[in-house]
């Protein structure tokens, strides 16, 4: 009976609750749980993936960052139409409009203590447009393209000579992008094949933000400790920050409800449906901006370049069953607008199409295929909470129309391949734009130069046209005009089906305050405090 | 027996050749480009191929495979693009985890499926062999990742006995100063007593999970092999000559039975490494299981053949070690090899 005695006593060692010894860190520590943590502490890194835009955005510094603003609901959000100082005390436009000169802190420091100058942000710029891949993109995306354009004036002045007159230009300055870099640390590690260090700033903290990197193990957590030192802003109130990998959805959900873990994006719309309804978390939720989730089809190959096909298509698609029991109604319904409910030039009655099947038919019959036809139906597994239940309603609704769909799940690394290709016939997904300008959407997603996100293949001379003109108007009348035109193009064509505009969620303890919502879709641990 | 382990090195060296050969040419066969993947959403077509070119995948696939095996040599595993690290120093951080977790299931698994196939053997049809029927086919039959889910849901969300499942440690606690990575023998070596009970309050419930999936073939083999071997003639002139129950059953049969219980052990042992996938997914276990699956899903080939060379070699080595056991049970094993 030993063993017995033996075995029970291990398992009261076991299942004991654990000492209260830690509670004072907990206090002041953010535990923070995520389905996939970062790949790479350096934004500028190749393949650097989206959580690690979060770790980027709280251990650097960007010359000047956005406003905020408090919505109806009483939550906040950033305010894309002010711009702030971060790093750069103040900035003038020079009167020619061809050129901006920011005046920097002269207290402000990098974590090893070495002070901030304009040679780092000189450095750091010429870095994001040199080195290619995503951040050479994104700077090229605000008429920010060669090394020329950045000048130091002196120590604390820094110059940005503008290419042309591009209103994104300033906006794109406080994108996750262009962060101030240690130049002097970052060049300690350069070498001849590896001019830019690349190296070794993505597994080192090379920055001067409001939170330094403690310990990192890429595939399981981070850790983040604040800079006590940092001036571009009020003092945060969280002294440390953990961000812990949890695979399942279920138990970051179980974490979160236990109390264990603090705060969460990364669950599925049905169970913040079921937190928001029970009540015990706060969940905060905001339509992201400048985004859309829809069907699209290829408009180069048969049968939907056919125009009339695609009309049936928008009136097939069962709209709000969708919205309601894939998304529990988390979001905005779109109904085949494309510009999203909170950006610039959006009117619920520019679009036509609703659930009709009827007319569906009719336009099937008017299109020279009343008995429909076979066609394969794609959507990206990675996203499969949600994709996976569209893409079965979808196809049931085809179904009704004569067009019989084979549904094909696509892994993540398979998935960018077809898009690039473009040679899905019809297909699932969603696309969001960083800077919330109807015109920058268009851009990607729309315009003639078929960037990867235009997977449809559409091209149209005449959209083009309304798209180029758009970015670059000022008269805020011909401007509007230029978007309405657009838009109702893109609806008339319809080479894809806009159907809701999704919400970025987040689940927390009620003691966590402070939560502002950023176009990054990324925790910024500046504004959070926790009681 | 030094001569032995040699020989079976030696004849386990175009096993592991081919086994590289084989999974170069697998994961190259992958549907997914990682240049697409890794150069990011908003890529130009420019922009992948330059990726191409930097990850040296624009070359043909010999001169690849023959970079592949120049870097083999010097130990170099390649890189993941997932983690952004070195695929060697992945391996070995998350080694340890895995195998950890893998031994403690087995062994939780070895001491309840042994003495209960060795009791159902010796009591057939009685209520002992009912449970250990019932066990096995409920070990088998229920999927590994719902039987973690469902001890979390209960032990954790439910009853708040068992910790968070956050992975090897409480995101509060410091891990143990490593050693030899395995955090349950670096606390030991270190002699503190709370992280080590920290340590198995997070290992219960994954070790759980493996070892309910892992006790089912053992005792069912512990039981069928001590049936075979209550059978026979030696049993019965052993008991015929007046000697105790237990010098029979334990001296006697347990020995004798423990050849096909240990080629199982080692078969489970192997087979648990790559069922840890999902134990570690559930419990955001940081092993090479879960490492992999992400690399996969992402076709990041080094991690990929990492993994799978780790896992032969493992194999080699625990086929190896079953062997050298074979000689220890059975001396005429030894006489044969």
């Amino acid at each position: 009976m030993k063993r017995t005695t033996a075995l029970s006593l291990l398992l009261a060692l076991l299942f004991m609750p654990a000492p209260e010894a830690r509670a004072q860190s907990r206090s002041e520590t953010l535990l923070v749980v995520v389905e996939l943590g970062p790949n790479s502490m350096d934004i500028h890194g190749v393949g650097a993936n989206r959580p690690a835009y979060q770790s980027s955005w709280n251990l650097y510094d960007r010359l000047i960052t956005y406003g905020v603003k408090t919505l109806p609901d009483g939550t906040r959000m950033y305010d894309y139409s002010v711009l702030k100082p971060e790093l750069a005390e103040s900035w003038q436009i020079a009167p020619d409009g061809m050129s901006a000169t920011f005046k920097l802190r002269k207290d402000a420091k990098f974590h090893d203590g070495t002070p901030v100058t304009a040679k780092d942000v000189k450095w750091s710029f010429d870095r994001a447009v040199t080195v290619g891949g995503f951040p050479t993109f994104q700077m090229k995306a605000g008429s920010l393209e060669k090394p020329e354009q950045f000048g130091v004036v002196d120590d604390y002045t820094f110059r940005v000579a503008f290419l042309r007159k591009d209103k994104l230009t300033m906006p794109d300055l406080a994108v996750p992008v262009p962060v101030i870099m240690n130049s002097e640390l970052a060049r300690k590690h350069a070498t001849s094949a590896d001019p830019w260090a690349m190296e070794w700033v993505k597994n080192n903290d090379t920055g001067g933000g409001a939170y330094k990197l403690e310990s990192w193990k890429p595939g399981q957590e981070s850790i983040y400790v604040r800079f006590d030192e940092w001036k571009s802003g009020p003092l945060p109130k969280l002294k440390r920050v953990i961000v812990r990998e949890v695979p399942s959805a279920g138990n970051r959900r179980a974490l979160l409800e236990r109390g264990d873990a603090d705060i969460s994006f990364d669950l599925p719309p049905k169970d913040f449906s079921e937190i928001a309804a029970a009540g015990k978390l706060a969940v905060v939720a905001h339509p992201v901006e400048n985004a859309h989730a829809y069907v699209g089809m290829n408009v180069k190959n048969p049968p939907f370049n056919n125009l009339k096909v695609r009309q049936a298509v928008a009136y097939a698609i069962p709209y709000e069953k969708i919205f309601h029991s894939v998304m529990f109604d988390r979001g905005a319904l779109l109904m085949g607008n494309p510009i999203a409910t909170n950006t610039f030039g959006y009117d619920a009655k520019l679009s036509p199409y609703k659930t009709d099947m009827a007319k569906a038919k009719a336009l099937m019959a008017d299109a020279g295929v009343p008995n429909g036809f076979e066609t394969q139906l794609y959507f990206d597994q990675g996203f499969a909470t949600i994709n996976e239940p569209a893409a079965v309603l979808v196809q049931e609704s085809l179904g009704q129309i004569g067009i019989k769909t084979t549904i094909n799940k696509i892994p993540g690394a398979n998935w960018r391949n077809l898009m690039l290709k473009k040679e899905m016939p019809i297909y699932v997904n969603a696309f969001g734009g960083w800077l919330n300008y109807p015109e920058y959407f268009f851009f990607w997603n729309y315009h003639g130069q078929n960037a990867v996100f235009n997977t449809m293949s559409y091209q149209n001379p005449d959209m083009d046209k309304l798209i180029d003109a758009a970015r670059f108007e000022t008269d805020p009348k011909k401007y509007a005009d230029l978007v309405r035109g657009f838009t109702k193009l893109a609806i008339a064509e319809v080479p894809r089906v806009p159907l809701y505009q999704p919400n970025l969620d987040v689940a927390m303890q009620k003691g966590i305050t402070g939560y502002q919502y950023w176009f990054h879709r990324q925790l910024d641990f500046r504004q959070l405090s926790k009681s | 027996m030094l001569r032995l382990i040699g020989r079976r090195l030696l004849a386990a060296a175009p096993g592991l050749a081919g086994v590289i050969a084989v999974t170069f040419l697998l994961t190259r066969a992958l549907p997914g480009d990682p240049a697409a993947f890794f150069a990011g959403p908003a890529a130009t077509r420019e922009a992948i191929e330059e990726i191409r070119r930097s990850l040296g995948l624009d070359k043909n696939l010999t001169v690849q495979f023959g970079l592949y095996v120049r870097d083999l040599t010097r130990g170099d595993l390649g890189k993941s693009l997932t983690t952004g690290q070195p695929v060697r120093s992945d391996l070995i951080s998350r080694l340890p985890a895995s195998l950890e977790l893998t031994a403690c299931g087995l062994l939780l698994a070895v001491a309840v499926a042994l003495p209960l196939g060795v009791l159902a053997a010796t009591r057939p049809g009685s209520w002992v062999d009912h449970l250990c029927r019932m066990l096995t086919t409920a070990g088998v039959s229920l999927p590994i990742f719902f039987t973690g889910l469902l001890l979390v849901y209960i032990f954790y969300f439910l009853l708040g006995w068992a910790p968070a499942p956050l992975g090897r440690l409480d995101a509060f606690i410091s891990p143990p100063r490593s050693i030899t990575g395995f955090f349950l023998v670096d606390a030991v070596l270190g002699g503190d007593f709370g992280e080590i009970r920290a340590i198995l309050r997070q290992l219960a419930l994954p070790a759980i999970t493996l070892g309910l999936f892992a006790m089912a073939p053992i005792a069912r083999m512990t039981r069928a092999a001590m049936l075979g071997v209550l059978s026979s003639d030696f049993i019965r002139t052993a008991r015929a000559s007046g000697l105790d129950r237990r010098t029979v059953l334990v001296t006697y049969a347990f020995r004798n039975a423990m050849l096909p219980v240990v080629t199982t052990l080692g078969m489970v042992f192997s087979f648990l490494l790559g069922a840890n996938v999902l134990v570690e997914k559930v419990f955001a276990w940081p092993g090479i299981g879960s490492y992999a699956l992400e690399a996969l899903i992402v076709s990041d080939y080094a991690p990929v053949q990492g993994f799978i060379l780790t896992m032969a070699s493992l194999y080699v080595l625990l086929n190896l070690l079953i062997d050298v056991l074979y000689g220890v049970i059975d001396p005429r094993a030894r006489i044969e090899a």
